[in-house]
């Protein structure tokens, strides 16, 4: 495909760098009112009242809304439906919310709320997921218990495999609530139409979704609601439920009101109410043979869910496909627990369930190999997955390129590795600081997998002038998944980026093409994009083979032309008016589909995804051994993309998944004081700066994927899952101590320089 | 009350002068590039230049800025709409993702270019130490903004980056 587009080309730059572009705060609506939320100092309570008169009287205040304002479904989930657009028979976290004011002006919405009373009958909170498996304390009483699911994988015979083993390790790990930090707090406009429709504009990665949302707490049918496309200011997988709720609770006042309504959340609120990424407790033991194999590992993996559903099940289910890693274990015991608490709601976050397994298994491999007296690399080497190797749920690796072992030899190559581990402090130096170089690698399972129905859509309309209008099932969250879909179809056609323009998504002109997570924006929507091309192609094709002198299939696009036989060829235009004399239309609608995969619940057994990525980082670092203090000097990653449709896009993901990873590494942790939240806002809640982070190389591999119709597959949330282990690994060669939890904060006095990895 | 807008004068009504100043820029002006994400200084996705210096202004008044010289994203293009060469450069090194960060990012850079045309990728890290981004892990940032300091080592250049009135 000619490289028609500039490197880095983006069809938003040019909004974005001068402030054009509008988020959702940002535009203008005439008679708006504004709508703020109302929380209850209560973590766990039953509720009794909301008194609002108070708040009802004040100035500016239009109306003040309560679960009983709610025509249609108050209970509204993907999985559960136990999310509360309002608080009702029960406070379960400290982010429910029990009221919204709507006023003239925010400030006087914010006063207003100040006026709310609750009554409430506080309960005991159950605040720790391994206390809240008992069940006494219930947080949602009709289901009987805490349990919100569970996974397994049952592969071989563990015993055997551990009676096998010359050695077995053990360890417990630990990882914190973590917040997605979008730069854009949520917001949310609701604007009720003449004809009926409440159109939605807001900052939320997952349109469908809030437009079932919406519906349901109307309780009107779906057409009545249009989610209209914004761009938005960040998601990381964290504006599904709780940006899709405060569309709901929007989309109620402007329908209460018949006026258009603006919700625009606070940090502080955000951080409150928003779910964050699971903390797990992670109880692993790894039996491995003389050899240096792994022969059996059991694992026990218990997620806080906090309050509600959310999509735990399916952040579990990941991180029980992937428990092992990109290792071969012949067998395996994994039993995945996830659990209600009183605790802030967990959810969908970057990495989905593979950041904190990862954060185990890769020092676990390390440990083991320590004690198996081989290097971490090597240990690698003997149990990685391999073309054709079969994974712990039974699903062989053959219809992709396995190339588990190209990207690790890519990131030892270009940090030099090997020679640079030789160097590393191991707690011994007589320099200020230590010194230590640390790597991870993982694979991953490609969009939802049998998580869910995994289907895109993509429609293209020639206009009369030749030109192109594509809609998209894909949401730009703000990586530049628009861009790359107008770069596949314009390569695709032969056309110049300008003639293809992405149609204003919206809920109303595309199928339900899911939610833009999973790292299957590119994947899925990007095989909808092709196929729809071609099928565009072949009409055109059809219609201009005889002028042209060739069969339909001869047909070359390039250039802005269609070519044929020696010399001849039609300008795309003049094809495109050669399909309107024959009465048809150059418009074309394509679905891909995901190929099927299988999933066999009792066992954990089957073809998970229909296909896998791999990825590899690195990173320097050095430790200062009076302070502790991380000094990091620089990183490598590759990551096997498939195909890279936009080059400096894809190295855009490595540096911010990379950067995030390094956030969870050594910075974030969202603290929780009996089930309050302390950190709230940007000042306390610690996310990497540009002085802390160090110069990363991003090594993108590619390998097309035969199932994939562009050949690229996925890279968001790969380059976030490993850098926090690697940093682990690192600080182990460096300090000689090993951290089990994060985030991970280095301290003196450091273990005697003598000391062995793998010793009990 | 007087401000010396994107290169224009101005004159405020005097009620206006408790306004906090981000409001007064997005709602009155319509000038939304300036973007509210922390309310508390903490973040620098409100920033712009006041008399050539990063300002956050979340916690400002219109009041505090009487009388001096303010520069917003929307200033800093030529009025044709040609961007200005640290635009284009956070352009062409794929700076942006979502963009809530970048009028900021762009706006402390150029304050930072204009004194400092000849930076280390050290130097260019600590000037925008105080801009948080969730998106790029700022390298391409980084990259941009070394890319375009050769832009600033001509001095009109660096004088003609804001219009003169009209
Ligand atoms: S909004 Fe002003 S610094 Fe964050
Ligand atoms: S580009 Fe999204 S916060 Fe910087």
């Amino acid at each position: 495909m000619p490289p028609a587009f500039p490197a880095n080309w983006r069809n938003d730059a040019h909004a974005k760098v001068t402030g054009r572009t509008k988020y959702t705060d940002d535009l203008k609506f005439p008679r708006l009112l504004h709508a703020v939320p109302v929380y209850a100092d209560e973590v766990h309570a039953r509720l009794r009242a909301v008194e609002t008169a108070a708040a009802a009287a004040a100035p500016g205040v239009v109306r003040v809304l309560t679960a009983r304002d709610v025509p249609g479904a108050n209970r509204v989930g993907q999985i559960i439906a136990d999310f509360r657009i309002f608080a009702d028979d029960k406070i379960r976290y400290h982010g429910d919310v029990v009221a919204v004011v709507v006023a003239e002006t925010r400030d006087q919405a914010i006063h207003a709320g100040r006026l709310v009373r609750v009554d409430t009958v506080p309960l005991a909170a159950v605040l720790d997921p391994e206390v809240a498996l008992r069940d006494e304390v219930l947080v949602h009483e009709e289901r009987g218990t805490n349990l919100i699911n569970t996974h397994r994988v049952r592969r071989g015979d563990p015993e055997a495999g551990f009676r096998e083993a010359a050695f077995v390790i053990e360890h417990d790990f630990r990882t914190p609530f973590i917040e997605h930090a979008y730069l854009e707090p949520e917001v949310a406009v609701a604007v009720p139409r003449p004809d009926g429709v409440f159109e939605i504009h807001g900052s939320m990665q997952h349109p469908f979704s809030t437009r079932r949302f919406v519906a349901a707490c109307l309780g009107c049918p779906l057409p009545q609601v249009e989610v209209v496309g914004t761009p938005m200011g960040g998601g990381f997988g964290g504006k599904d439920d709780t940006a899709a709720i405060v569309c709901a609770r929007t989309a109620l006042a402007a329908r209460l009101l018949g006026r258009p309504v603006k919700t625009m959340y606070q940090r502080g609120w955000s951080i409150r109410e928003s779910y964050k990424r699971h903390p797990y407790r992670v109880h692993y033991r790894m039996g491995v043979s003389a050899a240096g194999l792994i022969t059996a590992v059991e694992c026990r993996i218990v997620a806080d869910g906090g309050a509600y559903c959310s999509v735990t099940p399916w952040v579990t289910w990941r991180s029980t496909v992937q428990c092992c890693g990109p290792y071969v274990v012949p067998h395996v015991h994994c039993d995945t627990l996830g659990v209600y608490t009183n605790n802030v709601v967990t959810g969908a976050m970057r990495g989905f369930g593979s950041p904190q397994m990862n954060f185990v298994v890769e020092q676990m491999v390390e440990i083991a190999a320590a004690r198996a007296g081989l290097s971490g690399i090597e240990f690698r080497r003997r149990n990685m997955v391999r073309q054709g190797s079969v994974t712990i749920t039974g699903q062989r690796l053959d219809n992709h390129t396995v190339s588990m072992g190209e990207v690790l030899e890519a990131v030892l190559k270009e940090i030099d590795y090997e020679r640079k581990l030789s160097r590393c402090s191991h707690g011994h130096s007589d320099a200020a600081e230590f010194y230590g170089i640390g790597l991870a690698m993982s694979y991953r399972g490609v969009s939802l997998g049998a998580e869910g129905v995994d289907l895109c859509a993509a429609i293209l309309n020639v206009q009369a002038d030749g030109t192109v209008v594509l809609d998209l099932g894909v949401h730009e969250n703000g990586q530049g998944a628009e861009s790359a879909m107008v770069i596949l179809c314009a390569g695709e056609l032969g056309l110049e980026p300008d003639q293809v323009r992405c149609q204003r998504a919206s809920t109303s002109t595309i199928p339900d093409s899911g939610t833009t997570v999973a790292s299957r924006g590119t994947i899925m929507g990007g095989g909808a994009v092709v196929l729809a091309a071609r099928e565009l192609k072949r009409k055109l094709a059809a219609a201009v083979a005889e002028t042209l002198r060739c069969a339909p299939a001869e047909v070359r696009f390039g250039d802005g032309r269609l070519h044929g036989a020696a010399g001849a060829s039609l300008s795309f235009l003049e094809a495109v008016q050669a399909v309107w004399r024959q009465r048809e239309r150059p418009h074309a609608c394509a679905v891909f589909r995901a190929p099927s995969v299988s999933w066999d619940e009792e066992t954990g057994q089957g073809d998970a995804y229909f296909t896998w990525v791999y990825g590899c980082q690195a990173v320097e670092l050095a430790v200062h051994k009076q302070t502790g203090k991380v000094r990091l000097l620089g990183a490598v990653a590759a990551h096997d993309v498939g195909r890279a449709i936009n080059p400096g896009m894809v190295a855009g993901q490595f540096y911010g998944g990379m950067v995030m990873g390094l956030g969870y590494a050594l910075h974030e942790e969202v603290k929780l004081k009996d089930g309050r939240i302390t950190n709230t806002n940007l000042n306390t809640y610690r996310l990497p700066r540009a002085t802390d982070v160090p110069e990363m190389t991003a090594l993108i591999i590619e390998n097309p994927d035969p199932a994939s119709p562009s050949g690229a597959k996925s890279i968001g949330e790969p380059t976030n899952e490993i850098m926090a282990p690697a940093v682990a690994n690192a600080l182990f060669h460096a300090t000689g101590r090993r951290h089990f939890s994060l985030p991970m904060r280095p301290a003196p006095p450091w273990p005697e320089p003598a000391s062995t990895e793998g010793a009990p | 009350m007087k401000l010396h807008l994107n290169g224009r004068e101005l004159t405020v009504d005097e009620a206006l002068a408790e306004k906090r100043l981000i409001e007064y820029l997005r709602e009155e002006l319509d000038l939304t590039g300036a973007k509210n994400a922390c309310d508390i200084g903490a973040c620098g996705a409100c920033t712009i230049l006041i008399d050539d210096e990063p300002l956050k202004i979340c916690l400002k008044r219109v009041k505090d800025v009487a009388g001096h010289r303010l520069l917003t994203i929307e200033g800093l293009a030529e009025p044709d709409g040609t961007l200005h060469p640290l635009q284009q450069a956070f352009v062409d090194a794929g700076a942006i993702q979502c963009g809530f960060c970048t009028p900021g990012m762009v706006l402390t850079a150029h304050a930072f270019l204009r004194k400092n045309p000849t930076p280390t990728r050290e130097q260019i890290r600590t000037a925008i130490g105080h801009n948080l981004c969730r998106c790029t892990g700022y390298q391409q940032i980084i990259d941009a903004i070394a890319a375009a300091a050769v832009a600033y080592r001509d001095r009109e250049t660096a004088n003609g980056l804001v219009s003169p009135p009209s």
